[in-house]
């Protein structure tokens, strides 16, 4: 999310999946998307009949690598390397796309003279603060203005901050268009990558440099007036611990080669779980609010409304907007408790103290902060780094509730899990109370989700579920109902905030919360009349308006029209846009920053890439889709600075991405990233070998990390684990696995756990496929059966020969298809930015063999 | 036409004749197309569609990934008897992937729960509860937990209204509309900060 949100401003896709079809050239990386996303690759298939180049950039051989024209194999955690290779390589040639990359991107902006890269700094950005273990972003500004990041936090740990930015009322960011400054971003760009030649990529990725070279080529080729190009990556890019800055880099290449905002071009994030944006979007997460608002945090500039909504809220660009979505959202969350008197609601809000991720969430548990859990749809014994820390934790809880459609690992390790197996425990002493609860699927409940491109999609009620499943609707609302009450009588201070809350929804005559009613406060109505609101521009910020979540503003804008169930795709003969099929946020726009597919002046790029054109007679800008901009805004406007303009004001009619502060996209990322400005290659925590750029700065320096005596790391090179081990899905198997374990078909089609094993280290190890093996890390053991495979290939990484194993995660105990857990062995430790775990890159050891357990099972 | 209530007559012989001639593979062998006519039997042309008997076919999305392929679920007598790709979609054009086409058996799956189990504190097996005793059990639990560590300020003053003894995880699979209400009621009402889904995971 971070990545995409702080070059392009919105940390979504920005791309339709179908419009995958218009492109010329599709890059498939950290992702195997034709076994992972099978009807999404349909699309990509049906760009490759139409003549596009596919490429397959992967440490595994695949089914998408068997469909691609070029297949580059690169050892997992090398991307950075791979992909700096090749912006390396269109900036020595000048192969970018100038006439888009220079009006439409920071290229030309200048970065203030304290800024130094790690090639100068020995693998460190300037502004690294080694006891802390983090970067203090102020040598990362523009030359004399301070830019608001524009991620849900908009406030950045500066020194008079909210007053540094008020320069950007005064005038444009310094700039020199003729990129000859020594500080602006495209020298420094330029000097940053230099370092990745293509004997470098080589040397790092083991990709060998004819191939390497061959995507380089296919990707210039693709781009420019008439031409377009489109990545496509999953979790294979998120789970290290430098993923967003692997992101960064697929958004700096497409920035560059004008690959962003028009037909065919973009990145597509691939999400594993069906309403994942969703969830971020209405984020069940601890540091977002609904709509990409910051949880108010204790330590920064967030006490009082004031204080919080002046260090929030952006002078220029689309975020000036923030009061209204803030305030709005605090009325939807307190209704008429939301007075002047308490800041509208903000004094009632809990304030985050640090991170409080999952990962740090399973050492609070282990570490016996945490006292009651709720789990609904997860299967964090399966699914979370450190499986025996994360059971561990669940030990140590005076109560856990698992709500979910099956009898899932997490609910039942105290009966079969690895502290019982491994003879560390015994059922009798584990003191947690634990509720399973039968939940209900998408058939069996209304509601909507939302695809991984911003598509709400609806989905009815059709039939019951079974006995006494529910669905979490009803168990939120009636446990929020029951726990109203039981606080009802309460005068203490403490217990405001439940007893404030506005929570008068609907229900049926089995007690089921109307979710059309929560999708329309979501939308946005009226206060107190709550009339539902057309879109998020009718939300003020004077308590009059309330929403849930202001970026599904126009999903529910009038009684009885709910368009996430609008079901009206374009005929074959209509421009495909499908505006009648589900409701896309923002605003129903489908493809973003989509002013961008129109050339300064307004006009398309080519007639090959028409979607967004100015129409001079009307005064408007035309499309077949909704418009990412300000839709009367001409092409020649430019803002009267004598006026210190605010908000879209501030922004010219060629800057397109209007939820950045100045409307460019961020090559260079001043605010907003906590492990530099740019990407750079840093080895997993765990790895094989040294970092080839700077030997003694290996890892990601503010990568987080955890102490915890049962969450040990092996040094990098450690030669007690020398093979790389990386972890995927199967085509059958959902995550955690409980929804296909339980299937009689998926499960019989993937029946049992395996590791592939490269066929030359099972020839070293006298292994063949069936044979079990014993795979081990720093943080324990498993067992599986061997599979015996030249889909993973030994890489010559300079001297050594170094081997990859693949490991599916989705096995644990429960249902039908059962394994070992292969996330006994990861590691808990994350990425500075996301807290995202490193379960794609780490180290291990492989033996023939079965476990000898105290337990004795198996 | 059909076929299906047809019963044999006539000779032996011609009986054996005729259900040679009926018998499809002597056909395929022959080289006629697997997938036209020469598949077809006496019994295979009375076959229908189980879509046919049902009484209600309502939307949906699929449960697994987040491609978001649109669905049919067919019913009849308010039980699911299948679920299809919805042809109409622009996202899957009727198309399902193995998961998605899974859906229908994990509607129906024997391992689906249909009760509230509880295990007490150091019990080696489940015993099912009552669900109205489930929530009430939970709600007691969760204000005691909540009244026992809630924090209104730090020591210096610093208003933070939050516990750090309880946590939230799942969501990734959740409606909208559950989400926000898990978020309004966990974050907004109760004051946890631990609220996460699989968007990390
Ligand atoms: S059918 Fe397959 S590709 Fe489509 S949403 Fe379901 S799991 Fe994803």
């Amino acid at each position: 999310m971070p990545s995409l949100g702080a070059t392009f401003g919105r940390g979504a896709a920005t791309l339709p999946q179908w419009d995958l079809a218009n492109s010329d050239c599709v890059l498939v990386m950290g992702s195997n998307m034709a076994e992972n996303h099978p009807i999404a690759f349909r699309f990509v298939m049906q760009a490759k009949q139409r003549g596009a180049t596919v490429i397959h950039a992967d440490p595994r051989f695949t089914r998408t690598s068997a469909m691609a024209d070029i297949y580059a194999p690169l050892r997992a955690g090398s991307d950075i390397a791979f992909l700096g290779g090749i912006i390396n390589h269109l900036l020595q040639n000048d192969l970018w796309f100038r006439e888009f990359a220079l009006p439409y991107t920071n290229l030309s902006t200048i970065v203030g003279e304290d800024y130094r890269g790690p090639g100068e700094l020995g693998g460190y950005f300037s502004g690294w603060n080694a006891e802390g273990r983090r970067y203090s972003p102020e040598s990362w500004q523009y030359d004399g203005v301070v830019v608001p990041s524009s991620l849900a936090e908009g406030y950045v740990e500066i020194e008079g901050f909210a007053e540094a930015t008020r320069r950007l009322h005064e005038g444009p960011t310094p700039k020199d268009p003729t990129l000859q400054h020594p500080s602006c971003v495209y020298q420094i760009l330029k000097r940053h990558f230099a370092r990745y030649t293509p004997e470098m990529v080589e040397q790092v990725t083991g990709c060998p440099r004819e191939v390497f070279l061959k995507v380089a080529d296919a990707m210039a080729r693709n781009s420019g007036r008439e031409r377009t190009g489109a990545i496509c990556y999953a979790v294979g890019w998120n789970h290290h611990t430098k993923g967003a800055q692997i992101i960064r880099t697929g958004a700096i290449l497409q920035a560059l080669l004008g690959n962003v905002g028009r037909p065919g071009a973009g990145l597509l994030a691939l999400r594993g779980h069906t309403s994942i944006q969703g969830s971020t979007d209405i984020a069940t997460l601890y540091d977002l609010l609904p709509g990409y608002l910051p949880q108010p945090h204790a330590f920064r500039p967030h006490h009082t409304l004031e204080d919080y909504l002046k260090v929030e809220t952006s002078p220029t660009g689309w975020w000036n907007n923030f009061p209204k979505y803030y305030v709005s959202l605090l009325r939807a969350f307190y209704g008429a408790q939301a007075t002047p008197e308490n800041g509208r609601g903000h004094d009632l809000l809990p304030r985050i103290v640090g991170d409080h991720s999952q990962l740090p969430l399973t050492v609070a548990m282990a570490n016996g902060v945490i006292k009651g859990l709720f789990v609904m749809g997860q299967n964090p014994v399966v699914g979370g780094s450190n499986s025996k820390l994360v059971q561990r934790g669940l030990a140590q809880l005076d109560w856990l509730v698992v709500r979910d459609i099956a009898e899932t690992d997490t609910a039942t390790f105290w009966r079969d899990g690895h502290l019982v197996r491994d003879g560390e425990m015994r059922p009798e002493d584990i003191g947690t109370e634990v509720f399973l609860m039968p939940g209900s699927l998408s058939g069996e409940k209304a509601g909507s989700f939302t695809n991984t491109h911003r598509l709400l999609q609806w989905h009815d009620k059709v039939v019951a579920g079974p006995g006494d499943s529910r669905s979490e609707l009803w168990f939120t609302y009636h446990l929020g109902r029951r726990l109203q009450e039981l606080y009802r009588a309460s005068t203490r201070e403490e217990d405001a905030p439940i007893r404030s809350l506005l929570w008068d929804y609907p229900v049926d005559e089995e007690g089921e919360p109307d979710a059309e009613a929560v999708l329309r406060e979501i939308n946005g109505y009226t206060w107190p009349e709550r009339e539902q609101l057309a879109s998020f521009n009718d939300l003020k910020s004077d308590g009059s308006t309330a929403c849930g979540c202001w970026i599904y503003g126009g999903v529910f804008p009038q009684p009885g029209r709910n368009l996430a169930r609008a079901r009206k795709p374009d005929g074959p003969e209509g421009p495909g846009t499908h505006l009648g099929w589900g409701f896309a946020w923002p605003d129903n726009r489908r493809t973003l920053n989509n002013r961008a597919s129109a050339d300064p002046e307004g006009r398309p790029w080519s007639e090959r890439k028409r979607l967004v054109w100015w129409d001079e007679t009307k005064g408007e800008w035309q499309s077949p889709d909704q418009i990412d901009f300000v839709k009367t805004k001409r092409p020649d406007y430019e803002p009267d600075w004598s006026k210190r303009p605010a908000g879209m004001d501030a922004l010219s009619g060629t800057q397109p991405f209007i939820m950045i502060p100045d409307g460019v996209a961020g090559i260079f990322v001043p605010s907003g990233l906590k492990d530099g400005p740019l990407p750079e290659h840093y080895e997993p925590t765990e790895t094989p070998v040294r970092n080839a750029f700077h030997p003694g700065v290996e890892g990601n320096p503010p990568a987080k990390r955890w102490a915890h005596d049962l969450n040990p790391i092996a040094a990098p090179g450690d030669p007690r684990y020398p093979h790389v081990l990386t972890t995927y899905r199967l085509t059958e198997h959902h995550s955690g696995g409980t929804p296909t374990r339980i299937v009689p078909t998926t499960a019989e089609l993937q029946p049992e756990g395996f590791c592939e094993i490269p066929t030359e280290l099972a020839r070293e190890l006298g292994l063949r496929s069936t044979d079990w093996v014993v795979l081990s890390t720093p943080r324990g053991e498993i067992e599986t059966r061997a599979l015996v495979t030249d889909r993973l290939r030994p890489f010559r990484l300079g001297e050594r020969r170094v081997f990859q194993l693949g490991l599916p995660w989705h096995y644990g105990w429960a249902g039908m298809a059962t394994g070992d857990v292969a996330n006994v062995l990861t590691a808990v430790v994350g990425d500075p930015n996301t807290g995202m775990h490193e379960n794609k890159a780490l180290t291990c050891a492989l033996r023939p063999g079965r476990l000898a357990r105290r337990g004795g099972q198996g | 036409m059909t076929h299906r209530n047809r019963r044999p007559r006539g000779t032996l012989t011609g009986r054996l004749v005729g259900a040679l001639q009926d018998w499809s593979v002597p056909r395929q062998l022959r080289g006629a197309p697997g997938h036209a006519k020469a598949a077809e039997s006496a019994m295979s042309r009375g076959l229908r569609p189980r879509l046919e008997q049902a009484d209600r076919v309502g939307t949906s999305i699929c449960p697994y990934c987040a491609v978001g392929c649109a669905q049919l679920i067919y019913a009849r007598d308010g039980k699911p008897i299948a679920v299809e790709g919805d042809p109409r979609s622009p996202v899957n054009q009727g198309t399902l992937c193995p998961k998605g086409a899974a859906t229908f058996g994990l509607m129906v799956s024997p391992g689906r729960l249909d009760r509230c189990l509880h295990r007490a504190p150091g019990a080696t097996a489940w015993r099912e509860v009552p669900l109205d005793w489930a929530m009430e059990r939970i709600a007691q639990l969760a204000k005691r937990s909540r009244d026992e560590s809630f924090v209104s300020r730090l020591p210096d003053g610093t208003r933070v209204n939050h516990t750090l003894a309880m946590a939230s995880m799942g969501g990734a699979t959740l409606d909208n509309e559950e989400n926000y209400l898990i978020k309004k009621l966990f974050s907004a009402g109760l004051g946890m900060v631990f609220v996460e889904n699989q968007a990390r995971v």
